[in-house]
């Protein structure tokens, strides 16, 4: 017994790096498994304030061109609901369609941080429970695209699983053939203006300049805007084509999102999966 | 260990944590090199640090970069391995009983000894880093790229620093 504590004594270097490393890569795993813990992450209260403080100062900075998109948005706006306020009035028909028509609502939320470095990124909102903000919603931005998916919630702050991220998958509609595929980021790409469309069927033809909008399925509601195609059908080893698009949405100088909710999103999945819920 | 190389220590901590997240953090060379100079922190520690104090400081710094960098627990291992390879180099490379310095730094120990040194130590250091944030083999030749420009960086600077700081001994 004493010989072992001698031992253990002598190269305790080693033993102390087995202890310490298991540690670490029991963090490492168990946060890629499951949901993120709520102490040490970006939702947490203090590091969000801090990040917040420092977002003051950079809001200031790219004040001129925040005003721009914005005057943009509302131009846009505003002859959208000419539109509808001429449409509405000369036909002189109230529209009884409480369901379809209130199903998606926006939010519109200030990005806190933002991370566009790494493989896998995070960024954190000022919007949270309170303002009932819930674990998987869609997340757009305000000129175009998609943004991702809310991952964790506190009370005042929400991070965003971005498009940027390994596990982030978005489906997608290639606007003229409607064919199908799925949206990722990363596959020996790494440029954050472009991403890839994969599991697109083999007979489809696509041009390149095709647009790819969302197509509805899952939470974002059909007909985002998503980005053009910049390199068409590409093979790979399974019965699938892939292709290349250029975002519309650019992560690096994103400030203000808007959270989707959605109304009908609660039913749905009990529709789908009735014994899940129950259990 | 006096009082002023504990004060020292406690200011480079903040200084090089306050650098790193505020300034490195949003900087990289097309996704590729991305530097993490933090690690000077653990490399500069007095040589006279008892293990087990290395390994809790090596883990406290990781813990409060991923708290930051939103990866619970990829940083604190890089650190542990880092403190690991910090412990064997010197045992191996110095006679432990003849050390009169005290710390490890460029101006003590000369250019030679000391870029080895840091070499080794960042080079295992973001190995473990990147391929715990990747956490799969198919991309393995982009970590490794991504790993090599970056450690060349983190080296860059590092000297830099250690030059800047160099203090003229009687060696």
């Amino acid at each position: 017994m004493r010989n072992l504590w001698i031992f253990i004594n002598r190269y305790n270097a080693f033993f102390l790096f087995i202890i310490f490393f298991i540690i670490g890569i029991y963090l490492t795993v168990k946060n890629n498994a499951y949901q993120r813990s709520v102490t040490l992450n970006s939702s947490n209260e203090i590091v969000g304030t801090a990040y917040d403080r420092l977002n003051v100062f950079k809001r200031y900075m790219n004040l001129g061109m925040v005003n721009d998109s914005l005057a943009v948005e509302n131009a846009k706006l505003k002859t959208l609901l000419l539109n509808l306020t001429t449409v509405d009035t000369a036909k002189d028909v109230k529209v009884i369609d409480t369901v379809t028509n209130q199903q998606y609502t926006y939010l519109a939320a200030k990005v806190v941080k933002n991370s566009i470095t790494l493989r896998n990124n995070v960024m954190t909102i000022n919007k949270g429970t309170l303002d009932g903000l819930e674990t998987g919603m869609a997340v757009i931005s305000p000129q175009r695209g998609v943004v991702g998916f809310i991952r964790d919630v506190s009370a005042h702050l929400a991070t965003i699983q971005s498009l940027l991220h390994k596990d982030t998958k978005i489906s997608v509609n290639i606007k003229k053939s409607n064919a199908l595929g799925s949206l990722v980021w990363g596959d020996n790409n790494f440029d954050i203006r472009k991403a890839l469309i994969k599991e697109v069927p083999n007979h489809i033809k696509m041009n390149v300049g095709d647009t790819v909008v969302t197509s509805g399925l899952g939470q974002f509601p059909a007909g985002i805007l998503v980005g053009k195609l910049s390199k068409t059908n590409i093979a790979t080893n399974d019965n699938f084509l892939s292709a290349e698009l250029n975002l519309f949405n650019d992560f690096s100088t994103l400030q203000y999102v808007y959270v989707i909710k959605n109304k009908l999103a609660k039913e749905q999945e009990l529709l789908e999966n009735p014994v899940k819920t129950k259990e | 260990m006096n009082s002023r190389a504990i004060v020292i220590n406690i200011l480079r901590w903040f200084v090089l944590l306050f650098v790193q997240i505020f300034l490195l953090k949003n900087m990289g060379f097309y996704d590729l090199s991305t530097p993490f100079i933090y690690v000077l922190f653990l490399l500069l520690l007095p040589f006279g640090i008892p293990n087990l104090l290395l390994y809790l400081l090596a883990f406290g710094t990781g813990l409060t970069l991923d708290a930051f960098y939103d990866t619970m627990g990829v940083h604190a291992t890089a650190c542990v391995v880092l403190a690991f390879v910090r412990i064997s180099f010197i045992s191996i490379s110095l006679n432990k009983d003849a050390i009169d310095d005290p710390e490890p730094s460029l101006s003590y120990m000369g250019f030679q000894w000391f870029s080895l040194y840091a070499f080794l130590c960042v080079i295992t250091h973001h190995l473990v880093l990147f391929f715990l944030e990747t956490f799969r083999l198919t991309e393995i030749g982009y970590t490794l790229m991504r790993c090599g420009l970056s450690c060349i960086f983190t080296l860059l600077i590092i000297l830099l620093i250690e030059f800047i700081f160099y203090k003229r001994t009687s060696r």
